[in-house]
């Protein structure tokens, strides 16, 4: 199974400075950790949202709307995500556990979420059946 | 912390710390069985303590001192019986002790290449292989293995006990190959990890199409091994042929559970993200600047299909000159197959018809189901239905999985009605 280690945004990343060389190589460290394990399948960092750019929906079935950065609401922002696969959610949270604090100052956040999966590739047969019938949902949909 | 949240992370670091540790301690005691005996020692003290002193900072780091004091211990109540261990503890006592406390360093990576290397040894059966890589090297329970193989559990039970009987009466050391030795250890370790995949992602038998957990644990092994032994093209080879290949895993069956060809399937359902990892790891070999191996250029005609954005994009031609050259370093009746596919999407299937004529006579493709399944859809492409219809029900009947026995069916009835 997948998940995803989302990063949060802090002060820091979104003001664009850089971490120190310490940050900087504990978490070159833990990604070679990641890697010599078998479980690392994407790591990437974000630009600020000074340079993001929103798409809403106010009105349901309107336009979008399209509004330019920075947002202000650091915690709810982003700054990174890592993609591991991994056999458990045990498994996940221990390697989640063992990320560098991403920021230090308190600010330093982490979210763990599972990706969803195809229903072939589930042992659980609860999950499976789920999955399938989410899958039965969408492919149904009515295209508009 | 209660022991059941205790009990639950140390399910999870098992799985990250239980290989390391046990190759650390192979190099100690030079026996898997007794490393893994101790490994599984150090989770029950950590199961016992734990709930009281809470996770330690570096969970993995108090494991292996654990059970290297275990080791050391055990080396010390045998010493009167044997020198031989009277000697090793003296070594362990000079050479280890200050390390203990240390955090894992650069020597993991070996231990770890030195047990794929062990549970790989030619010394054992195939099946021993891969039921004991799955459990030292995965972590996995004797249980998850067994179900994963379809298989009572006493039966892996007894497998994984012979294979470390094996492997000591042997006498095997725990040691890297020398360079003479490198090439041939080195594809059996590839064997054991394609077998593993394979088994995982054509289940040869039983109702389901894809047994995920062995491709997820081949592929895992894959993306280590690339990792400890970097500089060998075959590694890398095998780790892309499985990247490409597990990003097809969504689009491989229908919504009804069938079975769907490569040019059948919907191309937006592959898994981007795979196919450019295993393009990457193509790369990695290529840059290595040595010859093409069966894995690498098995890797580089799945990346052909996985750079096609449409079924009819797909470069035959390129892939038909790989056939070809896979079939000058590694011939076998099941590469002359592909070659055929390849030749007929690429030359018409004609020329293919030809290609298949000595594998009728075959003895290993007797009873492989593709064979007629493949010939079948020829004949079919030129006209010649009833033909085509005999042969789709001769591979119906030779097929082991329920699925694909369905699909063949369906195209013999498809000739039929036409």
């Amino acid at each position: 199974m997948r998940f995803m280690m989302i990063v949060k945004a802090t002060t820091d990343s979104e003001a664009g400075t850089m971490p120190n060389p310490e940050l900087f190589e504990a978490m070159a460290r833990y990604n070679e950790e990641l890697a010599r394990a078998g479980v690392l399948v994407a790591a990437e960092g974000l630009h600020p949202s000074s340079s993001s750019i929103r798409i809403s929906y106010p009105e349901p079935g309107g336009k979008p709307k399209v509004i330019d950065g920075p947002f202000t609401e650091a915690k709810e922002l982003i700054a990174g995500f890592t993609l591991i696969e991994v056999k458990s959610r045990e498994e996940a949270v221990q390697w989640a556990m063992r990320m560098p604090d991403p920021h230090g100052f308190g600010e330093g956040e982490i979210e763990l979420r599972q990706v969803f999966e195809a229903p072939e590739l589930t042992e659980d047969a609860e999950e499976r059946t789920k999955l399938e019938e989410m899958r039965e949902q969408v492919t149904r949909k009515p295209r508009s | 912390m209660n022991e059941s949240d205790v009990h639950r992370s140390l399910d999870g670091i098992w799985r990250i710390e239980s290989a390391k540790i046990i190759a650390c301690l192979t190099r100690i005691v030079r026996d898997v069985g007794l490393a893994e005996d101790l490994a599984q020692e150090a989770f029950i003290a950590a199961l016992e303590r734990w709930p009281d002193t809470g996770i330690p900072d570096k969970p993995g780091a108090w494991l292996t001192t654990t059970a290297k004091r275990r080791a050391l211990d055990y080396l010390r109540r045998n010493k009167l019986q044997d020198r031989k261990y009277e000697e090793l503890g003296r070594e362990l006592t000079r050479q280890q002790e200050p390390d203990w406390d240390e955090a894992i360093d650069d020597s993991v990576g070996d231990d770890m290449l030195r047990l794929i290397f062990t549970t790989c040894h030619p010394v054992l059966s195939t099946e021993a292989r891969v039921a004991l890589t799955l459990r030292l090297l995965g972590g996995l329970t004797t249980g998850e293995i067994a179900s994963a193989f379809l298989v009572p559990e006493p039966t892996i039970a007894q497998r994984i006990v012979r294979a470390k009987r094996t492997l000591a009466a042997a006498r095997i050391p725990f040691e890297l190959p020398s360079k003479s030795e490198l090439e041939g250890r080195l594809s059996s370790v590839l064997e054991v990890i394609y077998l593993m995949f394979n088994e995982g992602y054509a289940a040869s038998s039983g109702a389901s199409w894809i047994r995920p957990m062995l491709c997820q644990e081949a592929l895992r092994l894959g993306r280590i091994l690339a990792e400890i032994a970097p500089g060998e093209p075959e590694v890398y080879g095998l780790v892309a042929l499985m990247e490409i290949q597990s990003s097809r895993f969504k689009a491989r069956v229908s919504k009804s559970g069938e079975p769907l060809l490569l040019m059948d399937q919907n191309r937006a359902l592959w898994d981007h993200l795979l196919i450019r990892r295993g393009l990457a790891a193509i790369e990695r070999a290529e840059r290595l600047g040595k010859a093409f191996g069966p894995y690498l250029i098995q890797a580089s005609i799945a990346a052909c299909h996985g750079l096609a954005h449409t079924a009819t994009e797909t470069d035959w031609v390129r892939i038909s000159a790989l056939y070809d050259a896979l079939s000058q370093i590694a011939p076998s009746p099941v590469v002359e197959l592909n070659r055929a596919v390849a030749l007929s999407m690429a030359f018409g299937p004609e020329v293919a018809l030809e290609v298949l004529q000595p594998l009728l006579l075959e003895p290993t493709l007797k009873n492989y189901h593709l064979l007629p399944s493949v010939r079948g859809d020829f004949l079919m492409k030129l006209g010649r239905k009833e033909e085509a219809c005999e042969e789709f029900k001769r591979a119906a009947a030779l097929a082991g999985n329920e699925k694909e026995r369905e699909l063949l069916l369906k195209r013999a009835a498809d000739c039929a009605a036409d």
